[in-house]
């Protein structure tokens, strides 16, 4: 049989979000028929680069931003119309309010936190990372939730996919009305510029431990940035957030102190210069990312390292 | 507003995780449990809501690992109900799992369900927007805010970068929350107890749980490491003089 394999595309605020070529790369080295599907307003344009061998594009008021039951509906239809038997959705922010739906409504196995694809095997990350699990569909036919950064984006982009555009559901007397887009305010400290950033995480324990890492991030000349259980307790502000709801980073140097390595956390980190992970778990899964790894208690290491310095 | 809270046991990954003998699944019978983080955040969120606004909270969990003192320990935070859900052996997949709180949701009355926005054993999909689907009700995850506007709510989802989307939304409607504006409330041990002694645990059954078949476990494993990492050992000065090489080598 061969495939034909949707991949659902993902903008915000006109641009078109890298797990969009990630995934159509994917598909096209599963192999079979890509169709790319885009759901916007007047957002056609954005399919100018997209690899795949067609594009499907619904235009759409309700259709301009996000909204997960306008474009659940109409991924549905699509769906049905369609019937592709594999669907590519971003682990993502938007494509988790499509994925189970598009899974329950068309009766299609899903499975989420997908690290790799083949036609007929899945590999998710479960647990944090710290196992993965080979799932396996006999007829091919299944959604598979895609963690971003998983695959590369060069292999996505291309030009000349031809683009045929559907019918918009009925949208009208919708539940969930999109109102707006809020930017986060502006910090103090831009970690994106940085050339060292010493990241904490829960480890640290408590709030006064932060001074430790402060003195070490003070004395590299660097920055603290941190995961995400640190700005949810307000320990530090949302700017200094490093992963999937907060922000790509890049320095020569990424000091990982207390840091499990959870994929949400990795999507943020992993393609800095040199990371350093200090964990005291032997099998955090952040060591599968760092250059060197310490698994002595941080409270001991890093006012060490600080005086060395 | 009167809210349901869907809350679960998952394993405490400060433990070291094994693959049992059939490979597929983890080794249960060592591990510690806890509850979901993110439905702690669910909880905290619905009592916020709730003392702004009045209503009830009801706590409701599918019989399994622990669950007693999970429940009770959302009595103690401020639940008003506290409902078990017998009939689900072993360990269900979310779609079941799913089906099972859609059953027993149809008797009970609310406006929101807050769950969390997922669980680090998601293998077929989050459980709140499944739960949403077979209730056939509107969805919304990554929820870092809820207030109650008019006859409806006002919320907030995250994107990357930080970036919020905000939705007006009829009721009723299922919410998967990401992080509840106050870190979740501490309850002591003792408080547990005395919630222990005092609410009545009410317990409903599964009903039927037949869904689509899913995709198949084939093989639970250790992610092979990359192995690149350089693992650096001796006392703490010795790391840190190490340490320091290394960084000011790439500086
Ligand atoms: C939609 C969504 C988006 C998310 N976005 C992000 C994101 O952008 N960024 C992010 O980081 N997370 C994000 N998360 C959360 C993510 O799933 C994890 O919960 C989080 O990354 C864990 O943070 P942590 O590593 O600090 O904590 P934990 O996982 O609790 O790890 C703490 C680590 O510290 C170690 N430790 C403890 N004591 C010591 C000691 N004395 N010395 C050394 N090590 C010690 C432990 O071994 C452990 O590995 C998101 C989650 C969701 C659902």
């Amino acid at each position: 049989m061969s495939n034909k394999i949707f991949v659902i595309a993902e903008h915000l605020n006109g641009q078109v979000e890298d797990i969009t070529y990630e995934m159509i790369g994917k598909a096209k080295e599963i192999g079979g028929e890509v169709i790319t599907v885009l759901l916007g307003s007047g957002a056609q344009n954005l399919a100018a680069d997209f690899g795949s061998d067609k594009v499907l594009y619904v235009d759409d008021a309700q259709l301009a931003n996000f909204n997960p039951e306008a474009y659940c509906k109409t991924i549905v239809q699509l769906c049905h119309a369609h019937a592709p038997n594999i669907v590519l959705v971003g682990n993502t922010s938007q494509g988790m309010d499509i994925a189970a739906g598009v899974s329950v409504a068309c009766d299609m196995p899903l499975v989420a936190y997908a690290s790799d694809v083949t036609a007929d095997t899945i590999t998710s990350q479960l647990y944090g990372g710290k196992m993965s699990v080979s799932s396996h569909v006999a007829d091919g036919r299944f959604i598979a939730a895609i963690l971003a950064g998983a695959f590369d984006t060069e292999a996505g982009k291309g030009s000349g996919a031809s683009i045929e555009t559907a019918d918009a559901p009925d949208l009208t007397g919708l539940k969930i009305q999109f109102k707006q887009l809020v930017a986060p305010e502006g910090g103090d400290v831009d970690i994106t510029t940085q050339d060292v950033l010493v990241s904490v995480g829960r480890g640290i324990q408590n709030e006064d431990n932060l001074e430790i890492v402060q003195a070490l991030a003070d004395k590299l000349g660097g920055a603290l940035s941190s995961s995400r259980p640190i700005v949810d307790s307000k320990w530090l502000p949302k700017t200094r957030q490093v992963g999937k709801s907060g922000l790509k980073v890049k320095p020569k140097v990424y000091i990982a102190v207390g840091i499990s390595g959870a994929p949400e956390h990795i999507e943020g980190m992993k393609d800095a210069e040199c990371i350093i992970a200090i964990n005291t778990d032997p099998n955090a899964p952040i060591f599968d990312y760092a250059h060197y790894g310490v698994t002595e208690d941080l409270f001991d290491v890093v006012p060490a390292l600080t005086d060395k310095l | 507003m009167n809210i349901i809270v869907p809350i679960k046991q998952v394993p405490d990954l400060v433990e070291e995780l094994e693959v049992d003998s059939s490979g597929k699944s983890l080794d249960r019978e060592w591990l510690k449990f806890k509850v979901n983080e993110f439905d702690d955040h669910a909880l905290e969120e619905a009592l916020l809501l709730k003392e702004d606004t009045g209503g009830t909270v009801t706590a409701i969990a599918l019989d399994g690992d622990d669950i007693d003192k999970a429940l009770f320990a959302a009595a103690a935070k401020g639940a008003d109900r506290v409902v078990k859900i017998t009939g689900v052996d072993g360990a269900p997949t979310n779609h079941q799992a799913a089906k099972a709180f859609a059953n027993a949701l149809s008797s009970l009355d609310y406006d929101l369900v807050f769950t969390g926005v997922q669980s680090v054993e998601d293998r077929d999909g989050q459980l709140g927007v499944l739960l949403a689907h077979y209730l056939n009700l509107p969805h919304i995850s990554v929820v870092t805010g809820v207030s109650v506007s008019g006859s409806g709510v006002n919320v907030q989802k995250e994107y990357g970068g930080g970036v919020i989307a905000e939705f007006e939304a009829a009721t009723p409607i299922v919410l998967g929350i990401q992080a509840a504006r106050e870190t979740p409330r501490y309850v002591p041990v003792a408080k547990v107890r005395r919630a222990m002694r005092s609410t009545e645990m009410e317990e409903m059954t599964a009903g039927d749980i037949s869904v689509g078949a899913g995709a198949e476990i084939q093989r639970m494993f250790k992610p092979e490491s990359s192995g690149s990492a350089e693992m650096l050992s001796g006392s703490a000065e010795e790391i840190a003089s190490t340490l320091a090489d290394i960084i000011k080598n790439k500086m």
